[in-house]
């Protein structure tokens, strides 16, 4: 069985490997070629393993590799842990990414970094799947930063241009922020439980419940929720979640297939997958999933704002990613890790489809990506029109869709939670049901209805992508429609994930809500009935009153509510102050650092100080006693002085 | 086996030192070519021989391996005593490796006096693999400053325009340095009437001693590795230094700062080790996060990878004095052997990243003549394969898991958090740290538009420079996937030594 775990992840690796080192004995066919047929493989083999683990049952499989090193009587493998959790993952993101590969041949057509960028996205690949299937902290935090790293070198992918290279840095560095509470968290964690591996770490966990850690001198913190929080700032930084969202809008630098792939099916849900991966954890500390809860809920609801606001087609997805990434985290807070995860799932395959329909649109429209300039596409591109109809209707939970599903789920749960910010949380996500129809339908509207607002040429070459661009649209619009009702029942209410996610009875929301389950019909029956479903219609109404029915409005919007519109503009600054504040401050200090303390501090006083100070103690060593002793190894190094003194003159 | 019978440190301490002579002779009447490749070939002789100690190495013991012991100066006891451990082993291996590295990217650059450079390097290899094995003090001080005469040549006669300025900055501090250890050493040897190491490590002192002895040897080493502050002199070695002098400086001298903590320091003087830790604490800290501070204003790319040494070598000083908190909040010593272990790895990986590095800088002054950031641009355009390697030199630099840089970073951030969490926190901060300067460096130097008509007429690397970078590469990942086979040889001699500190001596 290990070998067939192996292949899953190596194959894309080894695809990554042949079209980057031979890129220019493979070609671009070889290329495009060799890493497809190792996605694929991944995807098959996912399926095998997700039939084996989760539909028939199978007992998880958790066992090491190789051993990585081994110190201070600790030992630090890299293996797998493959449950119904890491099963459900290997399969969406080796599905998502077969998918995008296939679309590439077709986006990257003309790009001259063709091979590079398969190598990187198979690496992508790689390297996320390590990350998931991992069994040990040591293995994750190579997965996480290795998608980072993958993330970073795919934003920057069109290196030329200014603005990609400075996003690439703003994401790495964003990450890193994340990455060092991470690192401090699994720090802590080999610290007080002895073992990096997720087995004996989970089991210990209950018996250190009530161990507490003083950080602040004077301050006790019970260790769960110190672990818990420094864990949960990695997924921050992965998940871009307030604040440590900044980098991800800027990431739609990248082409637009890693931005399906990465920074919104995959890449960016692997802090949902971690916390829920952690479950037994979190489950001991009410303080931990309260800020998760909280985090998750601002979010949701501030960055679905912004996303009312952009203009630019993949920015309005990128910031309703941040808003969905919110609804996952409230989840996990509301100890519905079943519910978040069942979201990350739906979100992967509407969103990568969100992501790859606007790439459509945006090669037909010759790069462009301003939605203002775009209009009645419909009749054009057929194909791209109604599956953009899928995802969009599954991103506003449309009855039915599957978004609907999971995000009603989340609903419910934050509703029957009584953890401190459920109350706070619900009216966020709420409220943003609203707002996500409302942005959604707006992009929709304008980029596919209404008069043509494109430049004529534009207009007369406007037509429907290659196969290669319209079968992955299509293979995404079907689990975006089907997904939810399909999975539903079973990870919610059924005994889908079984010892994968652990919540304590009394934590347990969803149980606590399945018990008035009564199949796919009754639960859409019961979101009919319930305020959010009817939110998001309201939210397509506006849409369609403001940018169809009257567009002179929202000029007149605009102008009413200037004030507003621009702290959405702006992000509500938080770019401004990172840049001044952070980015500024540490260059500012570094300087004084260099020029006062090192420059007049340093060599100032202290090197014309221990010249004297060499001078004197010289002078005092010639007076000890065994100082013949001292002479004999200086006439030494006087002696080798003139020796090799003598050959470098010769 | 055959290699056992031979004298094998003896032939790796004296076959670079009587071969780089034969380069100087080679080399004689201006033949530049056969000096290189006499050169080349003992570089390359004296790798092989060093491969026994590796494969031949028993990492069951603690004991001293591949010993030789003469009596050199009967009269004071002092003996030609060689010997390697765990702690020593892969040092050796390291300056080995360095030096054909060395040799080879000198190939086309150095073109005045090329025996003598080529010779100097040579000499210098034999010296430090002499400091690494050296068993009696007295040796291991001599080999220790005589180090420093060709250094102090290479930079003097092969180096940039301040040179002169840089060699007495770097002698003077370095002398002061050594004058202390001497002292201290001598000291010792008025106690205990005997230089071998061994004896010096059982030697019963008082703490006023050995609070004395402490500071003398924290300073000679403290220099050497550099600690903050004493390390000014290393940004301004580098700029000057040739390319070959700064991965020598960097790669190997660097090393052997902290190699002496943990030969002598440590097990000669553990109570006031176990009293002053928080300096060297303090003091490592304060070069992590300081000197990455420092790092990312830097507009030249030598003090930029110089100020990033010097940051991560804080590490290097961080995990070896973390033993005796841990020990007191955990009651074990495994923490304290991770602690080490990780300074350990850090300082061979340091060895091949730094070498990487200054290497990569070389690469690119040969062909523009100027270390300035601001002077690039868009190199990426014109040398995808160089960019390529240098992205990964550069994240390893950055601690990247999945590279060597990650593995000693790691485990040191793991064993402090075991002994203060706010040890933790800064040492950490490498991550934000470090990732700024090397990816704003890099962002700089090779991404963008070509900026330039100097980088748009940059030739990609040649077959020798790409030889080079990529047999380094090979290495970085290669212990960043499976850093074991470089642990495993260390264990035995650092769980000894944690024994051995943490017996008082009082």
């Amino acid at each position: 069985m290990l070998s067939l775990y192996l292949a899953i992840p190596l194959a894309p690796l080894v695809g990554s490997i042949v079209s980057g080192l031979f890129r220019r004995a493979v070609g671009r066919a070889g290329a495009h070629w060799v890493t497809i047929v190792g996605v694929a493989l991944a995807t098959v083999l996912s399926g095998v393993v997700f039939w084996h683990t989760v539909v028939l049952g199978a007992a998880p499989f958790n066992a090491s590799v190789y051993t990585w090193a081994l110190s201070g009587g600790l030992r630090f493998e890299v293996g797998f842990l493959v449950d119904s959790l890491s099963a459900s993952m290997i399969l969406v993101v080796s599905f998502v990414s077969l998918m995008v590969h296939i679309y590439t041949i077709g986006y990257m057509r003309e790009d001259p970094g063709y091979q590079r960028f398969f190598s990187y996205i198979s690496l992508f690949t790689f390297a996320m799947l390590m990350l998931v299937m991992s069994n040990n902290f040591l293995q994750l935090f190579f997965g996480w930063e290795a998608v980072g790293l993958a993330s970073y070198l795919l934003i920057g992918f069109w290196y030329e241009r200014e603005t990609a290279i400075a996003a690439n840095l703003k994401a790495f560095l964003v990450n890193r922020a994340g990455d060092f509470g991470f690192l401090l968290g699994i720090a802590a964690v080999l610290a007080h439980f002895g073992s990096l591996d997720y087995g004996e770490v989970f089991a210990a966990a209950p018996g250190l419940k009530d161990v507490t850690v003083q950080v602040l001198p004077g301050v006790e913190w019970s260790l769960m929720t110190l672990v818990g929080i420094l864990l949960f700032v990695g997924a921050m930084g992965k998940s871009a979640q307030v604040p440590l969202h900044v980098w991800l809008p800027d990431s739609m630098e990248g082409p637009t297939p890693i931005s399906a792939l990465i920074h919104a099916a995959t890449m960016v849900t692997a802090g949902i997958f971690m916390v829920a991966r952690m479950s037994p954890i979190y489950e001991l500390s009410d303080t931990a999933l309260s800020f998760v809860l909280v985090i998750g809920a601002v979010t949701a609801f501030f960055m679905g704002l912004v996303g009312l606001v952009q203009n630019d087609i993949k920015r309005v997805v990128a910031y309703s990613t941040l808003s969905q990434l919110g609804y996952m985290t409230v989840a996990l807070g509301a100890s519905a890790y079943a519910a978040g995860v069942f979201h990350l799932v739906t979100h992967a395959f509407f969103k990568a489809l969100l992501f790859l329909a606007a790439g459509s649109v945006i090669i037909a429209m010759h790069h462009e990506q301003d939605i203002r300039r775009m209009g009645g596409i419909r009749r054009h591109m057929p194909v791209t029109y109604w599956t953009s109809l899928v995802g969009s209707l599954a991103l506003i939970g449309f009855p039915g869709f599957s978004g609907f599903f999971s995000k009603d789920a989340i609903l419910e749960a934050v509703h029957h939670s009584q953890r401190p910010g459920a109350g706070f949380a619900y009216l966020a996500l709420v409220a943003g049901v609203y707002v996500t129809a409302l942005y959604t339908f707006r992009m929709f509207f304008l980029v596919f209805h209404g008069r043509p607002r494109m430049d004529p040429h534009t207009l007369e070459h406007l037509h429907e992508g290659p196969a290669v661009i319209t079968v992955p649209l299509i293979g995404l619009a079907i689990p975006s429609m089907l997904a939810g009702a399909v999975l539903v029942g079973p990870m919610l209410f059924g005994d889908y994930f079984r010892d994968a996610i652990r919540v304590l009875p009394a934590n347990d929301v969803l149980a606590e809500w399945g018990g008035h389950y009564s199949g796919v019909l009754g639960f859409v029956a019961h979101g009919l009935s319930a305020p959010p479903v009817w939110l998001a219609m309201a939210g397509v109404v506006t849409a369609w009153y403001l940018y169809l029915a009257r567009p002179d409005l929202p000029e007149r919007l605009h102008g009413a509510l200037r004030p507003l519109h621009s702290l959405l503009e702006k992000g509500y600054g938080f770019d401004a102050f990172y840049r001044r504040v952070l980015a500024g401050g540490a260059r500012a200090l570094g300087g004084v650092l260099w020029r006062l303390g090192d420059q007049r501090v340093i060599d100032g006083w202290l090197v014309n100080g221990s010249a004297r100070t060499a001078g004197l103690l010289s002078g005092l060593v010639r007076r000890i006693q065994t100082g013949y002793l001292y002479q004999y190894a200086f006439a030494m190094i006087a002696g080798l002085v003139a020796l090799l003194g003598w050959f470098v003159r010769g | 086996m055959v290699l056992e019978s031979l004298p094998l440190l003896s032939l790796l301490l004296w076959t670079p030192i009587l071969g780089g002579l034969g380069v100087v002779v080679a080399g004689r009447g201006e033949h530049p070519g056969r000096a290189r490749a006499v050169a080349l070939a003992v570089a390359v002789v004296t790798l092989l021989l060093s491969l026994p100690l590796y494969t031949g190495f028993d990492t069951g013991t603690y004991a001293m391996q591949f010993v030789e012991r003469t009596p050199w100066i009967e009269r004071f006891g002092i003996d030609y005593h060689l010997g390697v451990d765990g702690l020593s082993m892969p040092l050796v291996l390291l300056t080995t490796f360095s030096t054909v590295l060395v040799v080879l990217s000198a190939w086309k650059v150095i073109r005045h006096r090329v025996a003598q450079y080529m010779a100097s390097f040579l000499v210098m290899e034999g010296l430090m693999i002499g400091v690494f094995s050296a068993l009696d003090a007295v040796l291991f001080y001599v080999l220790w400053e005589a180090m420093l005469v060709p250094m102090f040549l290479i930079i003097g006669v092969w180096g940039g325009a301040r040179r002169v300025y840089a060699t007495v900055k770097f002698f003077l501090y370095t002398f002061l340095g050594s004058v202390l250890m001497l002292v201290a050493l001598l000291y010792l040897y008025s106690r205990g009437g005997s230089f071998a190491i061994a004896d010096l490590h059982a030697l019963p002192l008082d703490l006023t001693a050995q609070t004395l002895v402490f500071l003398a040897f924290l300073v000679a080493f403290g220099v050497k590795v550099p600690m903050w502050p004493f390390h000014t002199w290393l940004p301004d070695a580098h700029v000057e230094a040739p390319t070959g002098g700064s991965v020598i400086l960097a790669a190997i001298m660097l090393k052997m700062g902290g190699y002496g903590f943990l030969r002598f320091s440590l097990p000669i003087t553990p109570d006031a080790s176990r009293e002053l830790d928080w300096l060297v604490i303090g003091l490592s800290l304060v070069a992590i996060v300081y000197v990455g501070f420092v790092a990312i204003i830097q507009t030249d790319l030598k003090k930029l990878i110089a100020y990033s040494s010097i940051s991560h070598m804080g590490f290097v000083t961080l995990g070896f004095f973390l033993l005796f908190e841990i020990f007191d909040a955990t009651g074990n010593t495994g923490g304290a052997v991770l602690g080490i272990e990780g300074g350990m790895v850090q300082m061979v990986s340091h060895g091949f990243i730094s070498g990487a590095l200054f290497l990569s800088v070389g690469v690119l002054y040969d062909r523009l003549h100027t270390r300035e950031i601001a002077a690039y641009g868009g190199v990426v355009n014109t040398m995808p394969t160089f960019a390529a390697l240098m992205m990964l030199f550069v994240m390893a630099n950055s601690g990247l898991p999945g590279t060597s840089g990650f593995v000693g970073e790691f485990l040191v951030v793991l064993a402090s958090f075991q002994a203060n969490f706010w040890y933790a926190f800064l040492a950490g901060t490498i991550l934000l740290l470090g990732a700024a300067y090397n990816l704003w460096m890099y962002k700089r130097v090779i991404y963008g538009r070509v900026a330039n008509e100097g980088v748009a007429g940059l030739q990609d690397l040649d077959r020798r420079e790409l030889g080079v970078l990529a047999s380094l590469a090979v290495l970085v990942l290669l212990f960043g996937v499976w850093p074991n086979p470089l642990l495993e040889v260390m264990h035995p001699s650092v769980e000894h030594l944690v024994q051995q500190v943490l017996q008082s001596k009082l």
